[in-house]
């Protein structure tokens, strides 16, 4: 039989145990008989020889070598027994457990998706991404084509380079108009990644220049839904954009290009200027390493590349490097230190709930001393007690952990879709065997945490004494870690208190501040013109005239205007500007935030104009171009020199006259506008774009609408204006101000919230413990009340005693969690633009409402305490 | 009766296995019987000893139980010696032999003094 045998059929092996002893001992009595003695005699005779069958069948047990699983079993067995005589702790322990685990759980699920699993890709570790970096701005720039086509000629490190860029437009045949995004992709982009197509191929080398034929890959769903999944697609045509194209493959579904697109089409085909431009970064890069090559080598190998550029072009590329890092760290980097401080705070509330559990577990092996000391006297071993209680604590942790697993389960899905903005690979985001591994050993170590203290309590010396004193006495060793439960739980209930009181004080504080424009009813949305105008600049133009006609004409609009970029949306464009004719090198220029906008603009967003005048019909090509500059820039450029009718010489437009001051916007978010590396803001007349950029800008130009009703209502009007003569004219991404300045507090309002709910729970969970431990030790003092009482001491003496202890581990405990409070205040800081360090006022108004709550549930102890009857108590010592 | 001695440590494993090699399958009873009256009643063989050595023996692989009927027309449960237990046997006796020679060397020459 093996183990495992053995321990299943436990009960026919006890039998067959059993029937071979006393087969053995009938065998000695009848031996024993026929040797001549009477049967009595024969008897005593064979229990001598065989010493005692129980002892005899214990020791069988023991070789057996399956004991301590037979322990196990009924440790077990007792620990659900004892449970369920005290349902109302094992709930509350469980419970608690849950929420702390389940908290936890949620956490690591997202982390090990987000940060630690490889990227879903072969070999993903030899992915990299590339940037252009300058001193003053560090690597924040993206590659230029030129820079890129140079840096894939002359790389040795990497084994193959290639570069993307975002697009959208609209596809019209085959089936309905409809705006998709897009992207532009050099001919490596699949073979780099290690992506294999579905149907067809990757674009061609050849494929991948100026003049070649127009081809196109799309995406599964498109696939799906215009094709209807057939293989005939392959070398089916597609119009994009008013362009026909071919289809030469599909992308995977799922298949993500910094979020999912439904069409690509070769970067080298793009006829756009910024194309040739070494100043126009605007293409991610990534990148695989060659076999054995190291990061750092491929640093090494870029550098010279960079220096090569910086000397034959001095202009563009004079003080830029290129900077390699990994895939999956560029990825994931702006979400991962909010997510370790979020794993953070949900440890301590995890750690609060097992030192609660601790602390209830501890006070009950106190009282349960005796039984204990009986156990041991009947013998007992003292590691045999410890075993049971750490069983004990492990079936709770477990219950506690199996259920957190369960809420986790559930918990993630809402979690990820909460998350502020886009959390990068949340579709790879649930629970999988690591994540099990993961809340199996939270919960072995809980249970090890909660479970070790009374299990090293197990009575072994003075035994008799603890016997003969009863329940009532009390070592002084318990009370101290008593004590130090109590002191933790507060310390760290103070760190989270503090932590999400400062949070919100800063949302308070950033809530207010005026974001620089009107907010109120005004609405934003992108526009795919009708793809045939895209062709003829001089069509655009009347075609966006057109639209703004239109737009003015729906009921509700008091006046629209146009934007290629949108405060506080994702969307930038930044250019470098001079004062003199003399320009620096560009990356000693300042740079400003720029903006081209019809007139309307100031009107619709409600910017104050504080000089001079803003733009007018007559600002267009053919006329003195023109700016306006924000208040930001007129103190860098001009300081106090008047600068209306100044000259500003802005990159890529030239000598410009500046015709009017405005109001700084908090472009970059509420939030975050203060940190921002480029807050001066110019503003230049979209009229005067010149007609070879129509293209670009068409394809980000926004509309703006100020609203004398609620800005949704006219969302459909609007649609149904623009819609145009050829009906393939499309708004999206629409949204309104309110909803994007309220979204740049996004981070914010999420880490408050949780950060709230982790203060709550900790709040109330400090106050558990509190009242558990302190209830505990006085119910312990019952007799010593009752001789004070007895010998003259009023209720009120008696409540102030029991005070005095909680006092004591209150403020201990204040003023450690005060200390590593402002630890962590330094650490928030830098996650979370806006929170301030210490501030004492948020110090002060957490602390006391921990101290109002602590002291509250100390005082129904202390109450009970003090209403008891003095000879009642002195009878049952 | 007080006179007999208790089983070396270590020593009862062998006696087990040498008396299921001699008599062939064996029931407890039996291996205790015949280990006092090989030893004339010298050796005490104790049930707690005997039978926690036998599970031992079983779970090492040394010999297998089968129940069977006694002489006496009894359910019994009989040991049998197995292929690795008569190796095991084998080697072991070869051991003590060595042992028990050595030990004698030891106490020879006083003897002789």
């Amino acid at each position: 039989m093996t183990w495992w045998q053995r321990l299943r059929n436990t009960e026919r092996v006890e039998a067959q145990l059993d029937a071979e002893l006393r087969f053995d001992y009938d065998q000695r009595v009848a031996a024993n008989i026929r040797a001549g003695m009477s049967e009595s005699e024969a008897r005593r005779a064979a229990c001598l020889v065989f010493g005692g069958m129980e002892q005899v069948k214990e020791e069988c047990r023991d070789a057996r070598g399956t004991r301590w699983l037979h322990d196990l079993w009924q440790d077990f067995r007792y620990a659900l027994r004892t449970l369920r005589q005290n349902p109302g702790f094992a709930a509350v322990a469980i419970l608690t457990l849950a929420l702390g685990s389940g908290a936890t759980t949620v956490m690591f699920t997202v982390i090990d998706s987000v940060l630690l699993k490889p990227l879903p890709y072969p070999q993903p570790d030899r992915l990299v991404t590339l940037n252009e970096a300058t001193e003053k701005y560090g690597d924040t720039f993206r590659l230029s084509y030129p820079d890129f086509i140079d840096c894939k000629r002359d790389s040795r490190s990497l084994a193959s380079m290639a570069a993307w860029s975002y697009g959208g437009g609209t596809v019209s045949k085959p089936g309905a108009a409809e705006y998709v995004a897009s992207r532009e992709m050099s001919s490596e982009a699949f073979s780099v990644l290690g992506v294999t197509l579905v149907q067809g191929r990757a674009f061609l080398p050849a494929e991948d220049r100026l003049g070649a034929p127009p081809v196109a890959i799309v995406s599964s769903r498109l696939w799906q839904q215009r094709y209807a999944g057939s293989p005939s697609a392959i070398g089916a045509p597609l119009v994009f954009d008013g362009r026909p194209y071919t289809i030469v493959g599909v992308a995977p579904a799922g298949f993500q290009l910094d979020g999912e697109a439904d069409l690509f089409t070769p970067l080298g085909q793009d006829t756009d200027p910024r194309m040739q431009n070494r100043e126009a970064h605007f293409l991610p890069v990534v990148a695989r390493l060659r076999p054995g090559a190291t990061l750092a080598a491929a640093q090494n190998d870029l550098a010279p590349i960079g220096h090569r550029l910086a000397q034959q072009y001095p202009k563009s590329n004079a003080g830029f490097g290129f900077k390699v890092h990994p895939l999956l760290e560029a990825a994931v980097a702006g979400v991962r230190p909010m997510l370790l401080l979020l794993l953070g705070a949900v440890s301590l509330v995890l750690l609060i709930a097992c030192i609660n559990v601790a602390s209830l577990l501890l006070a009950r092996a106190v009282s349960r001393e005796r039984e204990l000391a009986l156990r041991v006297a009947l013998g007992a071993g003292r590691g045999r007690l410890a075993r049971h209680a750490l069983t004990e604590s492990a079936v709770l942790a477990l219950a506690g952990v199996a259920l957190g697993i369960l809420l986790a389960a559930f918990g993630v899905r809402p979690f990820v879709a909460f998350w502020p903005g886009a959390l990068p690979r949340s579709a790879e985001v649930h629970l999988d065997w690591r994540v099990l591994l993961f809340a199996l050993a939270v919960s072995l170590l809980c249970g090890i945490l909660f479970g070790l203290a009374p299990a090293l309590r197990a009575p072994v010396r003075e035994l008799e004494q603890t016997l003969r004193a009863g329940a009532r006495s009390m070592p002084g060793g318990s009370r101290r870690l008593h004590s130090g439960f109590v002191i933790s739980q507060i310390a760290i209930a103070v760190v989270l208190l503090v932590v999400a009181g400062t949070l919100a004080r800063a949302l308070l504080r950033l809530s207010s501040l005026d974001p620089g424009i009107n907010v109120r009813n005004v609405l934003v949305a992108r526009v795919a013109l009708a793809p045939r105008v895209l062709a003829n600049p001089a069509q655009t133009r009347a075609a966006w005239n057109d639209v703004l006609d239109r737009a003015r004409a729906v009921p509700g609009v008091k006046s629209v205007a146009l934007a290629d970029i949108i405060p506080m949306r994702a969307g930038e464009n930044a250019l470098g500007y001079w004062t003199t004719p003399a320009a620096p090198p560009l990356n000693q220029a300042p740079i400003s935030l720029a903006s081209g906008v019809t007139p309307e603009y100031l009107k619709v967003m409600g910017i104050p104009l504080r000089k001079g005048r803003f733009f007018t019909d007559q600002d267009r090509t053919g006329n003195e171009f023109t700016v306006v500059i924000d208040e930001v820039l007129a103190q860098h450029a001009f300081g106090q020199t008047e600068p209306v009718g100044k000259r500003l010489f802005v990159q890529a437009m030239g000598p410009t006259t500046v015709v009017g001051v405005v109001g700084h916007v908090r472009h970059w978010g509420i939030a975050n506008d203060d940190q921002a590396p480029i807050r001066d803001q110019l503003y230049y007349p979209f009229a005067q774009v010149p007609d070879p950029l129509m293209p670009l800008f068409s394809r980000v130009m926004s509309m703006a609408v100020r609203t004398g009703v609620t800005p949704l209502s006219v969302v459909e009007p609007l649609r149904r204006a623009l819609r145009g003569t050829g009906g393939d004219q499309s708004l999206y991404e629409v949204r309104t101000m309110e909803q994007l300045a309220s979204g740049s507090l996004a981070r914010q309002r999420f880490l408050m919230l949780l950060f709230g709910i982790f203060a709550g729970l900790a709040l109330l969970l400090a106050c558990i413990g509190i009242y558990g431990v302190l209830s505990y030790l006085t119910s312990q003092r019952v007799p010593e009340f009752g001789v004070r009482m007895a010998i003259g001491a009023s209720a009120r003496d008696v409540i102030r005693l029991v005070l005095r202890q909680s006092v004591g581990m209150v403020f201990v405990g204040i003023a450690l969690g005060i200390l590593v409070a402002l630890a962590a205040g330094s650490l928030l800081e830098r996650l979370a633009t806006g929170t301030r360090p210490t501030e004492p006022l948020t110090f002060a108004a957490m602390v006391s409402v921990l101290a109002i709550a602590a002291l509250f549930a100390s005082f129904l102890p202390a109450r009970r305490a003090s209403r008891i009857d003095p000879m009642s108590a002195l009878r049952q010592e | 009766m007080g006179e007999k001695k208790d089983v070396w440590q270590g020593t009862l494993a062998l006696m087990v296995l040498k008396t299921l090699d001699v008599l062939g399958p064996q029931h407890g009873y039996g291996i205790a019987r015949r280990i006092e009256q090989i030893s004339e009643n010298l050796l005490a063989v104790n049930q707690g000893t005997l039978y926690p050595v036998l599970i031992k023996l079983e779970q090492e692989g040394s010999i297998t139980s089968n129940w069977g009927t006694s002489d006496n027309n009894r359910r019994a449960k009989f040991y049998t010696l197995t292929k690795s237990g008569r190796k095991q046997l084998q080697a072991e006796s070869r051991h003590w032999r060595q042992t028990t020679a050595i030990i004698d060397r030891f106490f020879a020459p006083e003897k002789a003094l």
